[in-house]
């Protein structure tokens, strides 16, 4: 018998544990088998399923950029079963992780374009991996603008992050919180994603757009784009649907004829136009 | 090309003889406490008289209900993983419908299109089915309009269909080949044995229904067909070629196992976001799911369909849907 057993999880070390925002947390992994870890590469946009021991796996992106070597992080509210045992961890804690799955964003195709990244509340994670991705290579891109949007300045994730990104000349990073959603001092704007996106107006031109968040704010941010000129092939999006094997083989990501795992989680709007609104 | 044989009635003991003494196990339909399923036998008189089928499928001997995919065992700040080996007994699916028999393509197709699933290839390596053709049919079955038949050898390394005094035995593999070689003295010289199976009406144009659904997504027929369903998950439980699966824990605070278990895309929870959001919340998106993915993500996906035309899910159905009736109208213009 020459099968492997592609559901065996790697064992990782808890190396990093940061509090993100109330309920939210990233995790800093590191491999514990040293052979694992060097057979171990990844591409921007890929996810992995990650086991808390007795409890069961969940599904979250790949929220570190492939360009930073030696460990992988993960970004989760908690939610679940899964979740919330996973929260309970501690440095030094041991996690299953299966991965990395799915599809990539493909970078090398936008050399000498700009980069818009569009991203709302626990979404930012899949697109923080893309960000920094492109910022370690940022030679290759002109532009690069962040839009990103949380409930409230608690709710913000990456604070520290942001703050880099901010103070940095080469990115135009724009915050904002849902009305109410502000604190006294607050010095982003106040409002939500897709109107945000309108008054920012973007060009289209020689631009791709990269946009992540609850369903909600995809659907109506997808049209203020439109609106804006970007063409279906230049908006990119990553779909999270419930996922059990991560391999195209329990069904769950089942989509059209597409498997989120195994095609996506990356689409351009273009293909999401040829599937079903399933998602 | 098939070796044909006559086995006659009697020679079945020696074949079961040959193949339990080669140390395989024979599942074969009995009939205990009023239902006819797939059970463990040593001896032909174990088998079900004149049934039809057994109520679940016999995807169970490669893809069980609830099987170990790995253990585990939790101490402070560390986790030892330990392997699951499938249990692949040799067995041999004795006397299961062509029907049935042809599904396993269809569980291939899922658990082996891009990475192979170990523990569903161990089982089929050590599987050999010896189907025997139909003879009769109930109102459920649809096996012709979606490219099988009663006599169909799709599936079985050796085929029976029933003559006067037995079986023609079509041997048709090297497995097939392998079992009839333990017990030579039991296929003899086919003298010219007319295949003689049940005829199955074909109820709708599956050709033209996969067309169709690719321009019936949006439309009301799903709703209708679906509202009196309640989602039990009856029609892929008893499915030969329902493949969908959860995966769960069963553990203490000392360790566990980690199972795979049937799933059904018929179930609210199967699609649930952690957000609340789901994409398929309702009994009609489900049911509309289910549909599609039999034919006509299948076909364009693993150019075969996922349905066999068992009927088995139109018979276990609680609320009566009837597959056949429901997709002769989705058929339709």
């Amino acid at each position: 018998m020459t099968d492997t057993n592609i559901y065996l999880p790697h064992l990782m070390r808890i190396a990093k544990i940061t509090q993100e925002a109330p309920a939210v947390k990233t995790f800093r992994l590191e491999f514990m088998d040293a052979a694992a870890a060097e057979a171990f590469s990844f591409e921007t946009g890929q996810f992995g399923l990650y086991s808390a021991f007795g409890e069961g796996e969940s599904t979250f992106c790949i929220a570190s950029s492939p360009t930073r070597k030696g460990y992988i992080e993960c970004t989760f509210r908690e939610a679940g079963r899964v979740t919330a045992a996973l929260a309970d961890k501690e440095e030094g804690d041991v996690v299953g992780f299966r991965g990395p799955y799915g599809n990539r964003f493909p970078i090398e195709q936008w050399k000498g374009k700009n980069l818009v990244f569009i991203a709302g509340g626990i979404a930012l994670p899949p697109l923080r991996s893309v960000i920094w991705n492109c910022l370690d290579l940022r030679d290759w891109f002109k532009d690069i603008t962040i839009v990103y949007g949380a409930r409230s300045v608690a709710d913000l994730v990456y604070k520290d992050e942001l703050k880099e990104w901010e103070a940095r000349p080469d990115v135009n990073l724009v915050v904002t919180v849902d009305p109410g959603g502000d604190v006294p001092g607050w010095t982003g704007k106040v409002g939500f994603v897709p109107p945000v996106v309108e008054a920012l107006n973007p060009s289209p031109d020689n631009t791709v757009a990269l946009v992540c968040g609850p369903p909600i704010m995809i659907k109506l941010t997808l049209p203020v784009l439109a609106k804006l000129g970007f063409s279906p092939e230049a908006i990119f999006t990553t779909l999270e649907n419930r996922m059990k094997c991560g391999l195209g083989k329990c069904g769950r990501c089942n989509t059209g004829s597409s498997y989120v795992c195994k095609d996506g989680p990356v689409y351009t709007l273009e293909q999401l136009n040829s599937l079903p609104a399933e998602y | 090309m098939a070796d044909n044989f006559f086995l006659p009635q009697a020679s079945l003991d020696t074949l079961f003889a040959a193949l339990t003494g080669d140390g395989r196990r024979i599942l074969a339909p009995t009939d205990r406490d009023g239902r006819t399923e797939l059970n463990p036998v040593t001896s032909p008189g174990d088998v079900a008289k004149d049934y039809l089928q057994t109520i679940l499928s016999a995807k169970e001997a490669a893809f069980p209900k609830v099987e170990r995919l790995m253990s585990f065992s939790t101490g402070a700040g560390s986790v030892d993983l330990k392997d699951a080996e499938p249990s692949a007994v040799p067995t041999v699916l004795f006397g299961i419908r062509p029907c049935e028999a042809s599904g396993f393509k269809a569980l291939d197709a899922v658990f082996n299109w891009d990475t192979r699933d170990r523990f569903f290839n161990a089982r089929m390596e050590a599987l050999a089915v010896i189907g025997i053709g139909c003879t009769r049919k109930d109102d459920a079955c649809f096996c012709t309009s979606v490219g099988g038949g009663p006599g169909s050898t799709s599936g079985s390394d050796i085929l029976l269909t029933p003559v006067e005094g037995g079986f023609l035995a079509e041997v048709l593999t090297e497995k097939g080949k392998a079992m009839a070689a333990l017990a030579p003295e039991a296929f003899k010289a086919d003298p010219g044995l007319e295949k003689k199976v049940v005829e199955v009406p074909v109820a709708f144009d599956q050709p033209g229904l996969t067309k169709r659904l690719k321009d019936r997504f949006e439309d009301g027929i799903w709703v209708e067909q679906s509202l009196r369903c309640v989602g039990c998950g009856a029609c892929a439980f008893v499915c030969p070629t329902c493949v969908c699966f959860d995966i769960v824990e069963e553990a203490d605070a000392k360790g566990g196992h980690r199972l795979r278990t049937w799933d059904s895309c018929g179930g609210h929870m199967f699609t649930l976001h952690a957000s609340g959001h789901n994409p398929r919340e309702t009994q009609a998106q489900r049911w509309r799911q289910r549909v599609y993915h039999k034919f006509s993500y299948y076909p364009e996906r693993y150019d075969m369909l996922g349905c066999v035309g068992c009927g088995k899910c139109t018979r276990a159905c609680p609320v009566d849907m009837n597959l056949q009736e429901h997709l002769a109208e989705a058929a339709q213009a």
